[in-house]
């Protein structure tokens, strides 16, 4: 049983980073606009954080700096995608791509280094009780966000009048233009949240996860993200719920090995990637639903003067 | 006073292939600021950069190399663009081809046949559309997003060849390190120019450009595809098969960069190693965006990227710049494209601050 426990904490871990970068670009889409740049966003949240982790001796710093370096990222995004109308699908891959190049460049210097990075909690009495402690309260503080961070951005989009309006600029967003909305802020804003938060998951993987930083090291995750959110249908929950099951699936490397399996680690490597791809296809079958969940105006530019 | 923009009543031509250009120069510009920034010289960082690196034949070369699979890869990806067909999977499906060509040519080691080469590449070539084939058939047969599919399939490939490299296809006699057999000669590109290591690839590469661009031009297939991804609804109603505009799409680009991948096996590699690509498949997006979705100005918009990645190298060895500047400065080069595309559909024109009159509805 206490393997069990330690099976749950490890797929925690491994979900967070999901968890944060999905939510965040769902609110994103929610508002109407396809992000792709995510997988660059984590990677300069990342960068910067360790960056000013290692520099200030204050990894709690260097998260705050990965999220506003994310975000300010993400406003060029915003900049070409819904000032200047480009193609949002074009500009998306440019942000993943320079966000690929940008923390090379500056994370070379910073490559194998070691920081010390955010602990796990450890509360006196709680963590240590058998079996429930290791379950609920010995986790990394990231966990708790994450969880903090779903049931904020589910309680905003149901129950909230701002996130009422965040929808239907997503749906309609003239509209929303037409009864005094301001469509394009309101994307900005999405936008600049959805980089935050994407900047969080890539600042957890490198001040507390591993906490290193090797250069592309979210391998794929904003890409797992951007699918997380299709597979989820667009609600909050299923984000978080396929979030930890591919923390799970990404972890079956070393399970496997533990159990002593004799197959190559490439290959259990290549399984998150390919659970990704077989369960996007059996959700997205069903055109319907996704024709019904999606925004309705998602990827389309709109420019309340034309 | 401020800064509104104004349709143009139709698309500027003019302002297509000068955006390119603005691009660059404002690339050019950040780059100034950059080496700047970092304590270089500029002007003798630009010279290490751009000048450098083509000074002598054998750069001239290198430069001809590695436009190779950027032109290759840009131009499937192109065809694929233009219909709306968003493969941005090419490093995957580079790498099958560098897989499936190279394992024809690890599978008769000894052999001397002439038959070799050409069975290579279009071993390469169909592995490459082999790899395609996967997002278009979960695209038309489950609606499922090429984009990210296209993409998973890149690390898979990845760790694919690293899984032949590091285990089947080790070489026996390589002190245990993660790489296959050298290549017979006869499984080789023949060098194209004496003193440098251009070889015939790049004649592939220019045939691929004049057949891309009759295919893009003078045939039907073509013209639907453009059909299908200026306007999906009049295509439909002309009866063209979206689902065939998506498989076309996709297998193009596949083929395109299995050749590239088997170019570069056969060509400056000799073998394969665990990567094999720095990242051509990806900067051929920008190549074909660069290139304005135009095979030959693909071929142009590639011997720039090309110029990147030496300038890179040099750089590193010069001015002890990291070579990631590289990417830095294609991601750069990206954004600048789309920021001076607005001008193809708009003009800017700046307003000044008139008294407007302001009409109150009546209280009440």
């Amino acid at each position: 049983m206490e393997h069990f426990a330690t099976l749950v904490a490890l797929t925690l871990a491994a979900g967070t980073p999901l968890v944060f970068a999905a939510l965040g670009e769902l609110v994103v889409e929610k508002s109407g606009v396809l992000n792709l740049g995510v997988e660059g966003m984590m990677l300069t949240g990342a960068v910067v954080s360790f960056i000013v982790a290692a520099n200030t001796g204050h990894p709690w710093i260097g998260v705050l700096a990965g999220m506003a370096a994310a975000a300010a990222l993400s406003i060029a995004f915003a900049v070409l995608a819904l000032s200047l109308m480009a193609n949002q699908v074009a500009t998306g891959l440019a942000l993943s791509l320079f966000g690929v190049g940008l923390s090379a460049f500056i994370g070379l210097p910073y490559v194998s280094i070691v920081i010390e990075g955010i602990k796990p909690l450890d509360i006196a009495g709680l963590s240590d009780l058998p079996m429930v402690g290791k379950m609920l309260f010995a986790h990394s503080p990231f966990v708790y966000l994450s969880l903090l961070l779903f049931a904020g951005v589910h309680y905003f989009l149901q129950r909230t009048r701002a996130g009422l309006i965040v929808r239907a600029v997503g749906e309609s967003p003239s509209s929303a233009h037409a009864i005094g909305y301001p469509v394009v802020r309101i994307r900005y804003l999405a936008v600049m949240f959805g980089g935050a938060c994407a900047g969080l998951g890539g600042a957890y993987m490198a001040v507390a996860y591993t906490p290193l930083w090797t250069e592309g090291m979210t391998a794929g995750r904003g890409w797992i993200a951007l699918a997380l959110v299709v597979f989820a249908t667009w609600k909050p929950w299923r984000v978080v719920a396929g979030a930890y099951l591919f923390g799970g699936v990404t972890l079956a490397q070393f399970q496997a090995q533990a159990l002593g399996a004799t197959l190559p680690s490439q290959v259990l490597s290549m399984l998150p990637y390919i659970a990704t791809i077989v369960v996007l296809a059996l959700i997205s079958r069903d055109a319907t639903a996704i024709r019904l969940n999606a925004p309705a105006s998602l990827g389309k530019p709109y420019h309340p003067e034309s | 006073m401020r800064i509104k923009l104004e349709a143009r009543p139709e698309p500027s031509r003019l302002m297509g292939w000068m955006s390119p250009v603005i691009a660059a120069l404002a690339t050019l510009v950040v780059g100034f600021a950059l080496f700047s920034g970092l304590g270089k010289n500029p002007f003798e960082a630009f010279q290490v950069f751009f000048v450098k690196p083509v000074e002598t034949l054998y750069g001239f070369g290198e430069l001809l190399l590695k436009a190779t699979p950027l032109t290759l890869c840009a131009v499937g990806l192109a065809a694929g663009y233009r219909a709306n067909v968003w493969n941005i999977g090419a490093e995957g499906q580079l790498t099958l081809g560098a897989i499936c060509g190279g394992g024809v040519a690890l599978a008769f080691p000894e052999s001397s046949s002439a038959w070799i080469l050409p069975s290579m590449i279009v071993a390469g070539a169909l592995g490459g559309m082999a790899w395609a084939a996967i997002p278009a058939w979960l695209r038309t047969r489950f609606n499922a997003n090429e984009i990210l599919v296209s993409l998973m399939l890149v690390y898979v490939a990845g760790l694919l060849l690293s899984l032949l490299v590091h285990g089947a296809w080790r070489d026996p006699e390589g002190f245990n390190f993660p790489q296959s057999k050298m290549f017979a000669d006869v499984a080789l590109l023949a060098n194209l120019l004496p003193q440098t290591r251009l070889h015939v690839g790049f004649l592939i590469a220019l045939a691929v450009v004049a057949a891309g661009w009759i295919f893009m031009s003078k045939s039907l297939m073509g013209f639907q595809m453009r059909v299908a991804g200026l306007a999906p609804a009049a295509a439909n109603y002309a009866g063209i098969s979206a689902s065939r505009t998506v498989w076309a799409g996709m297998l193009i680009g596949g083929a395109t960069a299995g050749l590239a991948g088997v170019c570069e096996v056969a060509g400056p590699i000799g073998q394969l190693l665990p990567s094999v690509s720095p990242g051509y498949g990806f900067a051929a997006i920008i190549v074909a965006f660069v290139g304005r979705l135009h095979p030959l100005g693909i071929l142009l918009a590639s011997l720039l990227m090309s110029l990147l990645y030496l300038g890179g190298e040099s750089a590193q060895m010069a001015l002890a710049l990291p070579s990631a500047v590289t990417g830095l400065f294609q991601g750069t080069l990206l954004f600048f494209l789309l920021a001076a595309d607005v001008l193809i559909n708009y003009r800017v024109k700046i307003v000044r601050a008139a008294p407007v009159p302001v009409i109150r509805p009546a209280p009440g």
